[in-house]
């Protein structure tokens, strides 16, 4: 599929692809966190883009943050003091994580791009009050992009970004459900890049390209092979070569709770409801990052019925060193698959992480046990 | 004088806070017995109600930093990393978490709680904590959602916590199937009110030269505040420890025998070496007079009004030391270095409290920019004892102190 090679493009050099976005006339405002509410970012005008690790050396992040903050956010924030992310023009940052809420501050406080805001969202989503305050604060921002833009956003705006944000989602969906169907008929290097493309890339382009990659995946449908069936859970995964690592030691990736995955694209905004409300109500009702509370048991419910829905054998916890919230559900998630008979694994990731060559021993080992 | 000067500097209300908080602790321990509720809550949290409400407030942090004193952290430590977490993960909740397992520690474990209270003002560690305790102990959890205020208290943020905090009201009166006593309310806010300007007070005594304590006493003394703030006991005794101290810095009674260099302490103690560490600065004629960590429970009495106790705590909790954006920590820095008159700033880059610590190199670089003093940056952790070298610690002080005394002569 030709399409790949441009998500795949549009992965390896995002400057690039945010200086033609530029050039045809949209800025672009990148984003750290699942919950950046792109729709909005979009209506504005602007051109929301995922920011991700380039994976260089830790040089001048050092003088900032010390060396048991993840590599995610240390990273990004190198690529920043280096002047690898001139390219923007502002940045959003959604309240997350301890080590999110900081690298927000030193960003700030360091500030180089025009436009920065944080968008400090609740960290509750199942009560009625936090979903009003969830509203207020996608309100607040959409003004604060109206007095970057100079220019009001219409609920039109808002609708026209949101079916467009929903035609990725469809799309992303539709390819995830026939990749599990037909485990193998798509990478999950490429998987993955699709996904991550879609974060980077122009929206409409990414919904173009994507309808074009199911019309093609429609028309190819391989008999399920013996690969063992396996489903990742964690937060970011970036590393290409761990889904090539997966496959050669006999697996297929049927389906994921990743930040870098579903989680970013689960489920619609409502498109017939106030859009505002059917943003903020899209973020109670979607896979939950760990950061957040949906209730005691949310995640390994969602986690326990990804496993039967999508027929796995075993899921791979892909857990980034140092990530508090995923490390702290690890226990009680693996807990609920024990109980149920299902086998997992926890494989400690880092982006900086140059061999995976035990992460392939380990895997193996896994899948043998499958 | 007679006395030998060892007597002299002991400071001789520490007897009676030990006697207080063993009794707190036995109330606690026995409450089941005396059909009392327990609620384990996050330090930061506003325990006002619970008292008003006769439900005994338990703090997993408080016994968190027992674990540490009593060097009982890295067993501990190990065990939750047994049960699967991280060795990464925050120590207070490691500890908390293998103690509730194993029921150990230096008081067997804590009472069994019959409720959560979660406030996420000082990290969101806390809320995955207390996630892990509500699902251990099936017990109902509370979330006080305080918002990050990076820049500033929006309308948006004071809206909502002002209803969560009608919802933590509801929430308690299903637990305890009473209704809220308005007018105990009231008086348990003037207390805590009350006791929070005295803690106040106490730590402002160490401005004084020499300091009558310090910052490893106040991380001793703090204990009371945090709780048992809104009782009369607390109130009681502060008036008793600020009398002592005055009368220590008339008769010129210091903490540190020769007094000469004064620091401030930013970030946790590290639990499992207060004394190892109070000594060695002393060897150096050098009193952590300040630290940033324990006027944390009376830094946000300014939000407090308290003739309108409950509609005031929303921004009294949320905006507190650790809940503010970086820069806004640096100004408070800035303010304890001026008005304590300190030569040096010493940090600990806590492995356990990531909100804590991010941020603390970039505190250290306005500090240096506009104050001058040396900073000093120690890697620890406050339970863990595997995160601390001692030998590397103690090169790092001597070296830091060399310099100190050098910009002093």
């Amino acid at each position: 599929m030709k399409e790949i090679d441009r998500f795949h493009a549009a992965v390896n050099d995002s400057r690039a692809t945010a200086l033609n976005i530029h050039r045809a006339g949209r800025k672009t405002i990148g984003y750290l966190c699942s919950y950046a509410p792109e729709e909005i970012i979009h209506a504005a005008g602007f051109h929301p883009m995922r920011l991700f690790s380039s994976k260089h050396e830790i040089i001048l992040a050092e003088n900032h943050l010390q060396s048991y903050c993840c590599s995610l956010v240390r990273g990004i924030l190198e690529d920043s003091l280096a002047g690898r992310l001139d390219f923007l023009d502002g940045t959003v940052f959604p309240h997350t994580c301890d080590s999110m809420q900081r690298l927000s501050d030193i960003w700030r406080m360091n500030g180089k791009y025009r436009f920065f805001v944080d968008l400090v969202l609740p960290a509750k989503l199942n009560t009625k009050s936090a979903a009003i305050y969830m509203e207020k604060v996608l309100a607040r921002f959409k003004e604060d992009l109206e007095a970057a833009s100079g220019k009001k956003i219409t609920d039109t705006d808002l609708s026209d970004a949101i079916v467009l944000c929903n035609r990725i989602r469809k799309h992303l969906f539709f390819v995830y459900e026939w990749n599990f169907r037909h485990p193998g008929v798509i990478r999950g290097a490429d998987l993955y890049a699709l996904v991550k493309g879609a974060m980077i890339m122009d929206k409409k382009e990414a919904a173009d390209l994507l309808a074009g990659v199911v019309s093609s995946l429609e028309q190819s449908a391989p008999p399920a092979g013996k690969a063992k069936r396996l489903i990742l859970s964690g937060s970011v995964c970036d590393t290409p070569d761990i889904f090539d690592a997966v496959e050669k030691a006999g697996g297929a990736i049927v389906g994921d709770d990743l930040c870098t995955g579903r989680r970013w694209f689960d489920g619609l905004v409502a498109e017939d409801a106030p859009p505002l409300s059917g943003i903020a109500q899209r973020y109670g009702n979607r896979m939950t990052c760990p950061a957040k509370h949906a209730g005691l048991t949310a995640r390994a419910d969602t986690l326990v019925s990804l496993v039967r829905e999508h027929k796995a054998d075993g899921v791979a916890f892909l857990l980034l060193k140092f990530c508090d919230p995923h490390a702290f559900d690890y226990p009680y998630l693996k807990q609920a698959l024990d109980k149920q008979g299902i086998k997992s694994m926890a494989f400690e990731m880092d982006d900086q992480q140059s061999s995976h060559g035990q992460f392939s021993t380990r895997m193996e080992t896994f899948i043998h046990m499958l | 004088m007679s006395e030998k000067p060892v007597d002299k500097t002991k400071i001789r209300s520490a007897k009676k806070m030990r006697d207080l908080m063993t009794t707190y602790y036995l109330d606690a321990l026995s409450a089941q017995q005396n059909n009392k509720q327990v609620a384990w809550i996050t330090s930061g949290g506003p325990v006002e109600p619970l008292v008003a409400m006769d439900i005994i407030p338990v703090y997993p942090e408080n016994h968190g930093a027992m674990i540490g004193s009593a060097k009982m952290g890295e067993d501990l430590c190990g065990k939750a990393e047994d049960m699967g977490y991280s060795s990464d993960l925050c120590s207070y909740a490691r500890t908390d978490i293998a103690c509730s397992v194993v029921k150990g520690g230096p008081i067997g474990g804590l009472p069994k709680p019959d409720m959560l209270i979660c406030c996420n003002n000082i990290c969101g560690t806390v809320l995955k904590w207390y996630e892990v305790q509500a699902r251990f102990y099936n017990v109902p959890l509370f979330i006080l959602d305080t918002p990050v205020c990076h820049t500033g208290y929006s309308p948006e943020i004071a809206e909502y916590v002002r209803t969560q905090v009608d919802e933590y009201i509801v929430f308690l009166e299903n637990m305890t199937k009473r209704k809220l006593d308005h007018d105990k309310m009231t008086q348990v806010g003037k207390l805590s009110f009350e006791a929070q300007h005295l803690w106040q007070k106490v730590l402002n005594t160490t401005a004084h030269k020499p300091s009558p304590m310090s910052a490893f006493d106040a991380f001793f003394f703090l204990a009371l505040i945090v709780t048992l703030r809104g009782t009369r006991t607390v109130v009681d005794f502060y008036k008793e420890l600020i009398a002592e101290m005055e009368q220590r810095i008339t008769e010129g009674i210091s903490v540190v025998p020769n007094e000469k260099y004064r620091l401030l302490w930013d970030n946790l103690p590290v639990w499992y070496q207060l004394k190892w560490l109070s000594s060695k600065f002393s060897q150096h004629n050098a009193c952590l007079v300040a630290d940033t960590y324990t006027s944390a429970w009376c830094g946000a009495i300014k939000y407090i009004d308290e003739n309108n106790f409950l509609d005031s705590i929303g921004q009294a909790y949320t905006r507190i030391y650790l809940n503010i954006g970086v820069d806004q920590m640096a100004q408070e820095v800035l303010d304890m270095i001026r008005f304590y008159d300190v030569n040096g700033l010493v940090m600990h880059s806590n492995r356990s409290c990531k909100p804590y610590s991010f941020g603390q190199m970039d505190i250290m670089n306005i500090v240096r920019k506009k104050t001058g003093i040396p900073v000093l940056m120690i890697e620890a952790d406050m339970v863990d004892p595997r995160s601390f070298s001692q030998s590397q610690v103690e090169n790092r002080i001597d070296a830091f102190m060399e310099i100190i005394k050098q910009r002093e002569k």
